[in-house]
């Protein structure tokens, strides 16, 4: 996970670590396990030590724990964060090179290969959509349950284009 | 049960076939198709539009009759029934949910859950009693005086599956039923098999929606008229959930 995800979360209050991890445990449902607390304590004092939070001085502590609030340097780095368009970029080309030289090479049936894919995405899709349909409407962690399920629906399509391609050549 | 026909399956299919046209144009829509269903299952049929999966459901539901073949439902043999008995079979033994709804437009939810009920010959009493209590396991009590103008297409499609059982029938055969529908309401007919599959309901759907394919017991691919292959996606190996969001390592 990004700093940049602790920094802007620490821009609506100052919190401490445990209060950061209860939103994010809100925000994710049943990801935020993958999140273990000792990740948000390293980034929070990496994030200290490069300026970005400092412990609040002021203010009343949360049961005896530090609070971090973002510094001036924080706040700029979530803006530009936010204005950022970075966006993880799909590996596809791993799966259709290894189609091409399966096929070339006469090692194996491109069409056996996406089938094993197709079912492997399948009960990706099925543990995913388990997930979604147990999140309650309008659960932030649904959004993201339903993000994860648009994209497998995205490659399963690719994989269905891939079948058709390969069985046409097969014909020929 | 009937000749053959006895075993604990609810669908029985056997070389099941379905011809149209003839000579040069001959086209074979299903092509010697074997199924058993067992009670309480979801079974997906997943393939491309045009690979005959929407017929073979037609045949299934007795919405057509095969050209070649045997079909039992829950031990009736159905291939061999009258136009009649036929008619009585679709009535009494089969839930159909289709991709547009195919809801009354001028009744509302509640009339149009009703409506299998009176054609089934049930009091008016009965049959509204059996309206309201299934449009509260779906969800929609408070729309049950809705037009089906007034419903979103999740709530729709919904009430359609509500009507489907109004006769507590021995199976329920969907044709995409998410076809129609956005990502949202497609969660909201997931869920709802889900429930009708806890309830032991039958279930067989044709589809391309993988996100229903996913979630069946077993997924059958069908190309040409005929089966070739099929998959149980049981299980699941948890944990991963987390690396298909980014969150991993």
């Amino acid at each position: 996970m990004q700093q940049e995800v602790v920094l802007a979360m620490l821009a609506k209050e100052p919190s401490s670590g445990s209060r950061l991890r209860a939103r994010l445990n809100d925000a994710l449902g049943p990801l935020g396990d993958a999140v273990n607390d000792g990740q948000i304590y390293v980034t929070l004092s990496r994030l200290e030590s490069a300026g970005f939070i400092a412990r609040q001085e002021a203010g009343v502590p949360e049961a005896g724990r530090k609070a971090y609030e973002l510094t001036a340097a924080g706040q700029e780095r979530v803006a530009e964060w936010l204005a950022e368009v970075s966006w993880p970029r799909p590996d596809l080309a791993e799966f259709h090179l290894k189609l091409v030289a399966a096929a070339q090479a006469g090692l194996a049936d491109p069409i056996g290969i996406v089938d094993a894919q197709r079912r492997e995405l399948l009960r990706r899709l099925r543990e995913v959509e388990r997930a979604a349909m147990a999140e309650p409407d309008d659960s932030q962690a649904g959004l993201l349950l339903e993000g994860i399920v648009l994209r497998l629906q995205a490659d399963l399509r690719w994989l269905e284009a891939c079948e058709r391609l390969w069985m046409n050549r097969r014909k020929k | 049960m009937s000749e053959n026909g006895a075993d604990a399956s609810i669908v029985r299919a056997r070389g099941l076939r379905k011809e149209y046209g003839s000579g040069e144009g001959l086209v074979r829509a299903v092509d010697e198709v074997d199924l058993e269903v067992a009670p309480g299952e979801a079974v997906a049929i997943m393939g491309p539009s045009g690979c005959g999966k929407s017929t073979l459901l037609h045949l299934l539901g007795g919405l057509d009759r095969p050209s070649a073949g045997e079909l039992w439902l829950a031990g009736k043999r159905i291939d061999r029934l009258s136009e009649r008995g036929l008619a009585q079979f679709r009535r009494h033994d089969v839930g159909f949910v289709f991709q547009a709804f195919h809801l009354m437009d001028e009744l509302t939810a509640r009339e149009n859950v009703e409506l299998p009920a009176l054609l089934a010959r049930r009091s008016p009493r009965e049959a509204r009693r059996r309206a309201t209590q299934l449009l509260d396991q779906v969800g929609l009590s408070d729309r049950a005086g809705h037009l089906p103008s007034a419903l979103s297409g999740g709530q729709r499609q919904r009430v359609a599956i509500a009507r489907a059982l109004a006769n507590q029938p021995q199976i329920v055969l969907a044709d995409e039923p998410t076809g129609n529908l956005d990502s949202a309401a497609t969660l909201e007919v997931l869920r709802l098999f889900e429930e009708l599959h806890t309830a032991g309901i039958t279930l067989v759907v044709v589809t391309h929606d993988e996100r229903i394919a996913a979630t069946a017991d077993r997924m059958i691919s069908m190309r040409d008229g005929a089966f070739v292959g099929q998959t149980r996606l049981v299980g699941g190996t948890g944990g991963n959930l987390a690396d298909l969001a980014g969150l991993g390592g």
